[in-house]
């Protein structure tokens, strides 16, 4: 029997990265907002990696601070290493990474939730999704219970129609071994939303001290640590190591003598798994040539001694298994206390959503997370924050906020997914990024705190703070532009020590920095009046000068794109009308419906002639 | 609704047809309203593809003989309604014709309004298209080769290896920049280097063809020069092959530049006759060498005469030395007269030297393969690649551009991240060049070559 358990302004299907994001935004924007989740020890579980950020994905975790999200203020508290990837590769692609205590994670981020002001959290699964007359949507649980509510945030990751693969062994679950969502898929499916089948997989969890670390690289955290968060104070201390291993030659002839007994090639694995994110057996049969591959050894937190083997995942028997972690070099021994496994399960096309994640055929419906098509935890909370902001942001009856590709990761990590879609996993890389030189980890305060401040989920202290710093910036840029650095000894030497050339007049310390070869940090014993100011000031600065010519090369391409953006398409437009469109075009752009041309460019089977029809069309 | 267009489809003035062609929803309309068939069947009442012998009039008067063709959309070279009327050439009866048919609704075609209606209406591709209009105004044989090229996709292969190239560099650039901590192998700042200076220099060459591809097919400046009287105008008519310049025993006869497309073999030449040079008092003419000394500075190729049957003179020298460094070719004319110019006077400044009887029609074959020689045709491969017009040419400069920031990115010491975006940019450009959709090449490309992941 079913009862009436209550009414709310948002309801979030899924506590996971993404569900998280979206309730605690949708709570904190003055909606009464409910979260679902199978399990209340699910809430913000991290089942594979031990770790938050990495390269692109970092820029996601700042930029979700700077708009006011959650996530890398929980990682900066429940970090255990943090790591600045790429230093020597360019300011576009530095990435922070922090190695995190997983069960911290997830119970910080379970007591944050219960904190929140206007949420609730209930332990339910939701097994249908209705429609009402009035335009509000109805969820019940298994247990009964009925809930009405404006919009709906599906956020379900793994959960929905979740199936484990390990051997010929396979059985319907969640992640790490949590109860599936076993009936909300054919409840979608029924409202008309089309799913389909992906997987993923995760490696085995070896017990540390069954481990031989004497001939395995060790890899330390970075100090001083830089926070993800803008407003991380300061130091946060690198507590643990990661290693380094190897596979070899009997690793890679295990797997292949065995090779028939994995689901993925005997056929049972149906689901489209991530072309970045291969199990061990992919890639030894996809790079045979290959005589090893690189294996990391992580600890999932402080108070266990369970250890994660990244780049070791696999849908391999469990015996099978053991056997070839034991052939690798300092896992002799190795104690397995959680098997690898592969997960398949349904998500939906993102090319039914538009750029604020609602679907466009059903208004008020929102996907964000694995159930969008994406891999990753930043990539689920990023879509979360969006999904989430913008379900609350239409209840309160204000303009949509859309990120675009020239304003941030996030915005190209959804601008992809509706219009490109996502045949795999989609995993966010820099190389995504056309901008990427103007979309750095070091500004995304710059490029997102404004709009975070605009939609209310920045505090006025926090934006003050944030306003502030702007004006020291600008105020240290006017220093180093008009402060002259006079030819002497001790310059000179800097400067050829540095293999530059030296000076015979005086030179403008901003000239300086400028050369490829000095830095700020270079020049600090010739620069004896420089203030005490945060090391962002100066690293966006010193990338700002630096980079100025390329800078402006991608901020002027960035005004061509806007211009296309600013031509806009009307949303219901029937592309078959439109004649001269070739026949992929119109159906391409029926299916994406792009809001403006610059969009409709980007579509797969769009060609360069179709924009030309539509701007034809369009002036007519 | 489109409006109903037409224009003359044949070059003016030259061959025996004029070909008039209508396009739109009322082409059959208007054609009937000028045609008179001789059977009395209406344009109307004909099938596509079918052709009606008759008269045009204007009101009640017959201009001329024609045959009408019938096309019916979609099945015309514009994809809508086209009837085509051929009449008699020369510029009087196809301009009356087709006044006749504006004056009856349709509208005078922009240059390439066919051939853009053929493209929105999906009969032929944007590449494709470019190609076409090339066609049309191809006025050499190897300018029409290299136009068929393109249509069959050689510039796309030319391009896309340097694409391949590039995409390859930015895949590597990319998984090692995403992928810090996979076994990627190092990105070598010389191999990245030579890669990019390999590419960016065939893009260069391909802009360079660019220009020989203009000069075939739009032609080279030639401007006729040499002394009153030695029988320019007489050359110039026997190239182009009718009367154009007035030709007199009277020194000085030309006062004004003359312009006529003459085609050279591979060459095509737009020849200028000018007025003789020499030193006179006479207002009209003199304007008339000032303004042929002013082109002698911008042409790319002067055909000197000199009378061979008279000896040099101050004039003569002159013109020599008015020469400079423009490439030139000294046509001794009368070959049919006894020579008793100083040869080797011209020799010292004139490379090339063809004898010719302009008159008497002679030594053209010797002259056409100096043309080419000088001109530097005579060896043009007819099946290479050649950016053919202003839009493809651009794309290509910008890729340069590009690349060569990427260079300065690399030889600076800058960071490989600077370099990547240069190199991303290079390639949507050329991406741009192919009329191909922005796509995550090189994200597909990461995946299928590098063993990424955890």
């Amino acid at each position: 029997m079913s009862y009436f358990a209550g009414e709310f302004d948002v309801a979030v299907i899924g506590a996971g990265h993404a569900g998280i994001e979206a309730c605690l935004a949708s709570a904190r924007l003055g909606c009464k907002t409910v979260v679902f989740t199978i399990n209340l020890d699910a809430i913000g579980n991290c089942p594979c990696n031990p770790s938050i950020g990495g390269t692109a994905k970092g820029h996601l975790v700042r930029e979700i601070d700077a708009l006011g999200g959650e996530m890398g203020k929980t990682a900066d508290e429940c970090m255990l290493q943090m790591r600045m990837l790429n230093r020597g590769k360019g300011p576009a692609v530095h990435s922070l990474r922090a190695q995190i205590d997983r069960r911290k994670y997830s119970d910080t981020m379970k007591h944050k939730l219960e904190l929140q002001e206007n949420l609730e959290i209930h332990q339910a699964e939701i097994v249908s999704i209705k429609k009402n007359n009035n335009e509000s949507w109805q969820l019940v649980t298994r247990m009964g219970a009925e809930y009405v509510c404006k919009a709906v945030i599906i956020a379900t990751g793994t959960f929905l129609g979740g199936k484990i693969f390990i051997g010929d062994v396979s059985y319907e679950s969640g992640p790490d071994g949590m109860f599936p969502a076993a009936f909300l898929g054919d409840s979608l499916k029924e409202l008309g939303v089309s799913l389909r089948r992906f997987k993923t997989g995760t490696p085995a969890r070896v017990l540390k001290s069954s481990i031989d670390f004497t001939d395995l690289e060790p890899q330390a955290g970075e100090d001083p640590v830089i926070p993800f968060s803008y407003e991380t104070e300061r130091p946060l201390l690198n507590k643990v190591l990661c290693h380094i291993g190897w596979t070899n030659n009997e690793t890679k002839k295990i797997i292949l003598d065995n090779i028939h007994r994995s689901p993925l090639y005997s056929g049972m694995i149906h689901g489209v798994g991530p072309r970045y994110c291969p199990s061990i057996e992919d890639k030894i049969v996809r790079f045979s040539e290959r005589e090893r591959h690189q294996l990391f050894i992580e600890p999932c937190g402080e108070n266990t001694e369970e250890m994660y083997l990244q780049g070791m995942s696999s849908s391999l028997p469990e015996e099978v298994q053991l056997q070839f972690y034991h052939s690798i070099k300092g896992l002799e021994k190795a104690v397995v206390m959680r098997s690898a496994y592969a997960i398949e399960y349904d998500c939906a096309d993102p090319l039914q959503m538009n750029n604020t994640l609602e679907f466009m055929d059903f208004p008020g419906l929102y996907g964000a997370g694995q159930f969008n098509g994406s891999s990753g935890y930043e990539e689920a909370a990023a879509q979360g924050l969006v999904a989430g902001v913008n379900a609350a942001l239409k209840i309160k009856g204000k303009p949509a906020m859309i990120l675009d590709r020239a304003g941030s990761y996030i915005g190209t990590l959804v601008d992809d997914l509706v219009t490109k879609g996502a045949n795999d996993p989609y995993r966010m890389m820099t190389s995504r990024s056309e901008y990427r030189l103007i979309l750095r980890q070091d500004n995304a305060d710059v490029r997102l705190t404004p709009i975070g401040r605009e939609i209310g989920l920045i505090s006025e202290e926090r934006y003050n703070r944030f306003l502030q710093k702007q004006e020291l910036k600008k105020q240290e840029l006017k220093r180093i532009r008009n402060k002259v650095i006079a030819p002497s000894d001790k310059v000179n030497n800097i400067l050829v020590s540095r293999e530059t050339s030296a000076i015979s007049t005086g030179i403008r310390l901003v000239e300086l920095i400028k050369r490829p070869q000095l830095s700020y940090e270079v020049l600090k014993d010739i620069d004896d009046d420089r203030p005490d100011l945060d090391p962002n000031i100066f690293e966006q600065i010193e990338i700002e000068i630096k980079y100025e010519g390329y800078i402006k090369k991608q901020l002027a391409q960035v005004e061509q794109m806007r211009r296309m953006e600013s031509r806009t398409l009307p949303h219901d437009l029937d592309y078959r009308t439109i004649k001269n469109l070739r026949l992929e075009a119109q159906e391409k752009l029926n299916k994406v419906h792009p809001t403006n041309l610059g969009q409709a460019s980007r579509i797969s089977g769009v060609s360069p002639a179709d924009i030309s029809v539509l701007v034809i069309w369009l002036s007519k | 609704m489109e409006k109903t267009i037409a224009a003359i489809s044949t070059p003016l003035g030259m061959g025996g047809i004029g070909v008039i062609r209508i396009s739109g929803e009322k082409a059959i309309q208007i054609a009937d309203n000028v045609f008179r068939g001789i059977s009395g069947k209406k344009l109307c009442e004909m099938k596509g593809y079918t052709a009606a012998y008759g008269k045009v009039y204007d009101n009640d008067e017959p201009l001329d003989e024609v045959v009408a063709v019938v096309f019916r959309n979609p099945h015309s070279y514009t994809g809508e309604d086209v009837v085509e009327i051929s009449c008699h050439g020369g510029v009087y009866i196809t301009s009356r014709v087709l006044r006749c048919i504006l004056d009856n609704g349709a509208s005078l075609a922009e240059p390439g309004e066919f051939t853009k209606r053929a493209f929105l209406n999906g009969k032929i591709d944007l590449t494709e298209s470019e190609a076409v209009m090339d066609m049309i105004s191809a006025k050499g044989k190897a300018a029409a080769r290299s136009a068929l090229g393109i249509r069959e996709g050689k510039l796309r292969k030319n391009i896309d290896e340097v694409k391949n190239l590039l995409v390859d560099s930015a895949a590597h650039l990319s998984a090692w920049a995403d992928y810090p901590e996979d076994d990627i192998p190092e990105v070598s700042n010389e191999t990245l280097l030579n890669d990019l200076h390999a590419a960016c220099s065939k893009l260069e060459s391909l802009i360079n063809s660019f220009e020989t591809g203009k000069a075939l097919k739009e032609g080279i400046d030639t401007l006729i020069v040499g002394k009153p009287n030695v029988g320019k105008s007489t050359l110039m008519n026997f190239l182009a092959g009718f009367d154009k310049s007035i030709v007199t025993e009277i020194p000085g006869t030309t006062r004004d530049i003359i312009q006529e497309t003459v085609v050279l073999g591979n060459a095509v030449l737009l020849l200028s006759d000018t007025a003789g040079l020499r030193d006179t008092d006479n207002p009209i003419e003199k304007i008339g060498v000032e303004r042929a000394k002013e082109k002698l500075n911008s042409c790319g190729l002067v055909l000197a005469v000199f009378d061979g049957s008279r000896m040099l003179d101050d004039d003569d020298i002159n013109t020599i030395k008015l020469l400079g460094d423009t490439p030139s070719i000294a046509i001794i004319n009368k070959s049919d007269l006894d020579l008793v110019l100083d040869i080797n006077y011209i020799k010292t400044y004139i490379n090339d030297i063809v004898y010719i009887s302009a008159s008497k029609g002679e030594g053209l074959d010797e002259l056409i393969s100096t043309v080419e020689k000088v001109t530097g045709t005579h060896n043009i491969d007819e099946n290479a690649v050649m950016l053919s017009n202003e839009r493809q040419r651009e794309c290509t400069v910008n890729a340069v551009n590009s690349l060569k920031d990427g260079i300065a990115a690399l030889e600076n010491g800058f960071t490989l991240d600077a370099v990547t975006v240069s190199v991303e940019e290079a390639i949507q450009f050329l991406l741009e060049l192919t009329g191909e959709n922005v796509s995550e090449v090189v994200v597909h490309s990461v995946f299928s070559k590098f063993c990424v992941g955890k």
